[in-house]
């Protein structure tokens, strides 16, 4: 039975196994050649090093106040303590926030990506196999979510059910998995009468197996292109989510929650509501350039989005 | 050919139909997903005596099916209960402010449209010249700027430190530019990109080489040809575009104090006045869903290979 579902995959050259340590050393090398790519690659690591090692590098405490020190500008310095970026209205060193702020962010578009992906996945899987009605219904209810004014939404929700970290990834994710199920259907349904399907049918293979085993490793490029591509659209909601107020609640230092407090001090401060922004757009701007260079190495028919 | 047509775009409008009324059963349920409505809409300090009188004036006592019923029976006819904040029926609160946002996503996406697609299409030709590098460049960076901080900039550096635009309100098309760009800027990247891809797409085409070798003269061959046919696929992202603007202008209608929907909709949502969130929402999915319809027959009488199934 086996041997002959591995006969089946090698037919269509569908033998993933044995090459994905090739395949790795390739990619890594590609990546290493396109300066664009690695640029973005170095942004983002940056970033994922700074969310992680916050305590360690971060110069301050981010939620120590000190009125006397409010406001003061970038490499203003007083007893012995060098305020690098300046403080905010509380005497806040801007740096330290910005560090532990990058935590949010990463954690809000790391399990958006997650939940998101991984619903998009199965319903994409579930309506581009079954086709049919299940497949009509299902891509109703992605033009149902998609009707939605999606951040006018997200602000009512997180309204009526209060700010929370995960009520945040969930109204997210929400909105993002409609993205993949639309092209992993598309992708399944360009497979469903390759020779390699027809093959895992003919030897009586199950639904459950045929999606698992076969269509699942086929459509996961494009997913994490999209993933990828998509990672700095969530990084700008959350900011975005933050800057109106309806973001994770404060003390709690986020990108978007500093600029919303240096909005009103753009006259007299300008470095809070600078630096924060510059952050956010060189994150966004990492997993673009990531992304870009994935859907080029990937899968280049990804195109419109 | 004719009647497959008529059957589609009938079908098509059916489906516009029940999603419609799916928007108005969720825009209902929103208020009632806390299971109680009544303590969603009242601010923290209310008495028991205040909780207990809007219940029954809002008739949130009475059956939940009959509070349905009662609210679709109204919502059909356009009436979506009072705002209690401007003491007036709330979907003439939200059309009033209308206007304020149509202009600024109209504005957005035309900027958008004679940017994008002449910065794509001119990359495409001259691909790989430094004009093309610097133009990707450009629209990276378009598409990572989060759009609200890049209106705080603009305010911080052309109003408050040049002194050369006003930074909010709207009197005057001068109060326009600022947001109007900033709202287009991410639509603009998108679309320069996509334009530019699908040209090159185009230009690889035999018909292209054809029309080269007949000697036809560059210009009548990138607008008769090239343009026209990288052209139709954009169609479909344009309409959803507009869509998408008029309800993604929220925040930058919020930086800009810009008088439109989507301010006065987090207006509404900090201040509880939910039957003016109501509203909102359920008017920019109105549009979006028929903005999708008329999209979706438009492209069907452009491209005629679809199949209408």
């Amino acid at each position: 039975m086996m041997g002959r579902v591995a006969e089946a995959s090698a037919l269509s050259g569908d033998s993933r196994g044995a090459e994905m340590p090739a395949r790795g050393r390739a990619l890594f090398w590609s990546l290493w050649r396109q300066k664009s790519a690695l640029a973005g690659a170095v942004l983002l690591l940056t970033v994922l090093a700074a969310a992680v090692s916050a305590p360690l590098i971060a110069p301050m405490d981010p939620n120590e106040q000190s009125l006397p020190y409010s406001m003061k500008p970038p490499l203003w310095s007083s007893e012995g303590r060098v305020y690098l970026l300046g403080t905010d209205h509380l005497g806040r060193d801007l740096l330290s926030r910005i560090i532990y702020g990058s935590r949010i962010s990463l954690v809000v578009g790391f399990f958006s990506v997650v939940f998101s992906g991984g619903i998009g996945l199965a319903v994409g899987l579930l309506a581009g196999y079954y086709g049919g009605k299940t497949d009509y219904l299902l891509m109703r209810l992605v033009d149902f979510v998609l009707a939605f004014p999606f951040i006018l939404l997200a602000l009512a929700l997180i309204a009526i059910l209060g700010p929370s970290l995960f009520l945040i990834v969930a109204v997210i994710s929400l909105r993002l998995w409609t993205i993949y199920a639309r092209v992993v259907r598309a992708e399944v349904l360009s497979m469903r009468e390759r020779e390699f399907m027809q093959a895992a049918r003919a030897i009586g293979g199950g639904d459950l197996r045929i999606i698992v085993r076969h269509l699942l490793p086929n459509v996961l490029a494009p997913v994490v292109v999209i993933a990828s591509l998509y990672l700095g659209r969530m990084i700008v909601i959350e900011a975005g989510l933050s800057f109106l107020g309806l973001g994770v609640p404060p003390p709690t230092p986020t990108w978007g929650g500093i600029l919303s407090e240096g909005r009103s001090l753009l006259y007299v401060a300008w470095w809070i509501v600078t630096f924060p922004g510059l952050v956010i757009m060189l994150t966004v701007l990492g997993a673009n350039l990531l992304g870009d260079w994935l859907r080029n190495v990937l899968d280049p028919r990804v195109r419109s989005i | 050919m004719k009647r497959r047509m008529s059957g589609y775009v009938f079908h098509r409008l059916l489906e516009t139909v029940v999603l419609l009324n799916l928007v108005l059963v969720f825009v209902f349920l929103l208020l009632h997903l806390t299971g109680d409505p009544v303590a969603v809409m009242m601010p923290q300090d209310a008495t028991q005596e205040d909780i207990e009188r809007l219940r029954r004036q809002m008739g949130f006592d009475k059956p939940f099916s009959a509070q349905f019923a009662e609210f679709y029976g109204r919502a059909v006819k356009g009436d979506f209960g009072q705002s209690w904040e401007h003491g007036e029926p709330a979907l003439k609160v939200v059309l009033e402010r209308f206007p304020a946002s149509l202009e600024l996503a109209v504005t957005a996406f035309l900027i958008s449209i004679l940017m994008g697609i002449p910065l794509g299409a001119v990359a495409a030709y001259k691909e790989n010249t430094l004009y093309d590098r610097s133009c990707m460049v450009g629209t990276v960076m378009g598409q990572s700027v989060p759009d609200f901080w890049l209106g705080l900039m603009l305010i911080m550096l052309l109003s408050v430190w040049a002194g050369l635009l006003p930074s909010f309100g709207r009197e005057g098309w001068r109060h326009l530019i600022m947001p109007a760009f900033v709202a287009s800027t991410y639509h603009t990247a998108r679309l320069a990109r996509l334009m530019r891809s699908q040209m090159l797409e185009v230009l690889r085409q035999d018909y292209i080489q054809t029309a080269r070798s007949k000697g036809l003269a560059e210009g009548i061959i990138l607008f008769r040809h090239a343009l026209k046919n990288s052209a139709i696929p954009i169609v479909t992202v344009l309409g959803i575009d507009l869509g998408v603007m008029l309800g993604g202008t929220v925040i930058i209608e919020t930086v800009f104090a810009w008088p439109g929907v989507g301010r006065l909709a987090i207006e509404s949502i900090h201040k509880r006045d939910f039957p003016v969130v109501q509203v909102t929402v359920f008017l920019l999915a109105a549009i979006f869903v028929v903005i999708n319809f008329a999209v979706d027959i438009l492209y069907a009488y452009l491209d005629p290979r679809i199949e209408h199934a």
